[in-house]
């Protein structure tokens, strides 16, 4: 699927290495992880009501729609966390029921 | 908290904005340590948001004419740091009994204070349409984030949507910035703005830049539509966004192309945290907003709580830094401390000022009311839980749920994760119409702790139990 978002400038940042769903992505540090994935990627999780596919809605951290998960199960706001090197994302919680979540 | 000398009185403020910048500055000034909370990674609010340190763009590619300003406040930010106990990347999730409950990088704080200057901000005020449960439609502020402190833009061809200042500001800066913008779409006709022009004379500057703005826009081919009515954001559940389906201000339907909308109707105040010091509350006419009673230098209804900033009053934010600065004379005034009359009245006078621009902007730029009650029924309201207009409509008129906590709790609107802080105010709408009432009676949604979701695993045990028993009261 195309990316999301594009890159204007900022782009001789160093490599930072993670992966989205066993997928290699390479992000740049200072990148939220929600602009790591949606640069590379065209949504960072699917609506647990069945509307489809979400890629976040307003980036500071007050509409929750950005919702990621750690391989640990640990929910991140992708739009409020910064990538680190070695992260390993999922865009469904691992084995967490929705009433865990909440 | 009268009498108490000034070097021990325990002042809380939240948030770093401009307004929190001042008010941390004026209580310093007194001889305050004040303690300054925000979530935020880095201080500076919404409008002066600084980006991450290894990114090198100049300060007028990130703030334009408002470059000198945002130097201004991050200056005098990092100037106070040493005078003040400042807790950056820390939520303030609950406030009660003279306590401020925080929680940063899953550990709980509990802060007491004498006095409280709340600064918490805005967020985007949202109209739902159909379709906007897409991913690519953002927030107007959101795509603005993208841009100012990631430096990407939320697509190749980005549909800018909504009414209001931002508008025309985050649109021209996605061109300057390079980023592809198909057009700008107002739902605002041009000759309100004509009508509010002696009102936008106040701060003339600002009124000079908003054109400038919209020149720009037009020079470069863009097109921007005023008067307009958006139908149906198209596209495909899977892939997101492919356009928009508009009504013209001649009534003609057009469709435009794009992979990305970025939507707002100016904003909304963030006053979750005032509520929960539970002060009264008024409900604007005007803008149909609900606002904290203040009076004119900031004071709430509650004793020791201050508000200042977009949070207090929709005013912008050269009024936030004045405010700010009035809450924090309210407060050392109220403490005993000398305070200069001829301070409190000048900054009184500003306000004024701001004031008179803000309602010019409100009436330029009105929220598009009329717009809730021809939503089609399939259209999302909730976007956290995908409630549509249809099944919110259908509980005023099944259950007679007129009043907005009481649809909330049998339609869920409100109950999601943004805890309606996207869909609360069009929902009162959606209701007020269904139910033929005007918006007021259909009431508002009260501020709930936690005001954000908290971090699954909390480290300190007794603020885990704290946490589960406020998440079980709020069930
Ligand atoms: C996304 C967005 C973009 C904007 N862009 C512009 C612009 O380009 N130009 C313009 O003129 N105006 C802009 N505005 C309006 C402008 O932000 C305001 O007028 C101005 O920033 C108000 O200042 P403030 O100090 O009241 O609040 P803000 O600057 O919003 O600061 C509020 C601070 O409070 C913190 N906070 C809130 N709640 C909590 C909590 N529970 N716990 C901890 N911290 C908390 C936030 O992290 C934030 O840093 C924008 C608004 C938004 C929402
Ligand atoms: S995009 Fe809204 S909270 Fe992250």
């Amino acid at each position: 699927m195309a990316p999301r978002f594009y890159r204007l400038a900022e782009t001789g940042r160093k490599v930072v290495n993670l992966t989205l769903d066993g997928q290699p992505v390479a992000a740049l540090e200072g990148d939220t992880l929600m602009v790591a994935l949606l640069s590379a990627h065209g949504h960072l999780r699917r609506s647990e009501f069945g509307d489809g596919t979400r890629a976040g809605f307003c980036l500071m951290g007050a509409c929750q729609d950005c919702w990621v998960w750690t391989e640990d199960g640990e929910r991140l706001r992708s739009c409020s966390t910064a990538v680190s090197d070695g992260l390993n994302i999922r865009t469904n919680p691992p084995e967490v029921s929705w009433s865990d979540v909440l | 908290m009268v009498g108490r000398a000034l070097n021990t009185l325990k002042v809380v403020i939240i948030g770093a904005g401009p307004a929190g910048v001042r008010a941390a500055q004026t209580l310093v000034a007194a001889g305050v340590r004040p303690t300054v909370i925000d979530e935020g990674r880095r201080a500076g609010g919404q409008i002066y948001r600084r980006q991450p340190d290894n990114f090198t763009r100049s300060l007028e590619t990130l703030y334009g004419t408002e470059a000198s300003r945002a130097q201004g406040i991050h200056d005098t930010f990092d100037g106070l740091v040493d005078q003040i106990d400042y807790l950056p990347e820390t939520l303030v999730w609950n406030i009660s009994d003279g306590r401020v409950f925080a929680v940063s990088e899953k550990r709980e704080t509990t802060i007491e204070y004498d006095a409280l200057i709340i600064c918490s901000g805005a967020t985007d005020r949202l109209m739902p349409v159909k379709g906007w449960d897409m991913a690519g439609v953002y927030s107007l502020g959101g795509s603005q984030v993208a841009l100012k402190s990631q430096a990407v833009s939320i697509g190749q061809r980005v549909i800018f949507m909504g009414t209001g200042p931002l508008l025309y500001l985050v649109a021209s800066q996605y061109l300057k910035a390079g980023a592809g913008v198909v057009a700008v779409l107002d739902t605002s006709s041009f000759i309100k703005r004509v009508v509010a022009a002696p009102k936008l004379m106040s701060a003339p500057d600002a009124l000079i830049n908003g054109l400038k703005f919209t020149l720009a826009l037009k020079a470069a081919g863009v097109p921007v539509l005023t008067g307009i009515r958006p139908l149906e954001i198209t596209g495909d559940v899977e892939s997101g966004v492919s356009g928009l389906i508009f009504e013209t201000g001649a009534g003609e339907h057009r469709e435009i192309k794009g992979d990305a909308v970025a939507m707002g109707y100016h904003l909304r105040p963030e006053t979750q945290l005032a509520d929960l010091t539970r002060c009264e509350f008024a409900f604007d006419e005007k803008s149909h907003l609900w606002y904290p009673k203040v009076d004119e230098d900031g004071r709430a209804t509650t004793a020791n709580v201050y508000l200042a900033g977009d949070g207090a009053r929709i005013l912008g934010a050269r009024a936030a830094e004045v405010s700010g600065k009035l809450a924090a004379l309210a407060c050392l005034k109220d403490a005993g401390a000398p305070v200069l009359d001829n301070e409190i009245m000048a900054l009184r006078q500003d306000m004024a000022c701001w004031k008179r621009f803000a309602t010019g902007l409100r009436e330029a730029f009105p929220w598009p009311a009329e717009q809730a009650a021809k939503l089609p029924d399939e259209t999302v309201v909730c976007r956290c839980e995908a409630i549509t207009a249809g099944e919110l409509r259908r509980t005023v008129n099944a259950m007679g749920a007129k009043e907005a906590n009481r649809a909330k709790a049998f339609s869920r609107v409100g109950m999601g994760r943004c805890q309606g802080r996207y869909c609360a105010l069009a929902g009162a709408e959606i209701i007020a119409a269904a139910a033929g009432i005007p918006v007021s009676e259909a009431g508002r949604l009260r501020g709930q702790a936690p005001v954000k979701p908290l971090p699954i695993c909390i480290e300190d045990d007794e603020a885990a139990a704290a946490i589960s028993t406020v998440r079980e009261l709020t069930k």
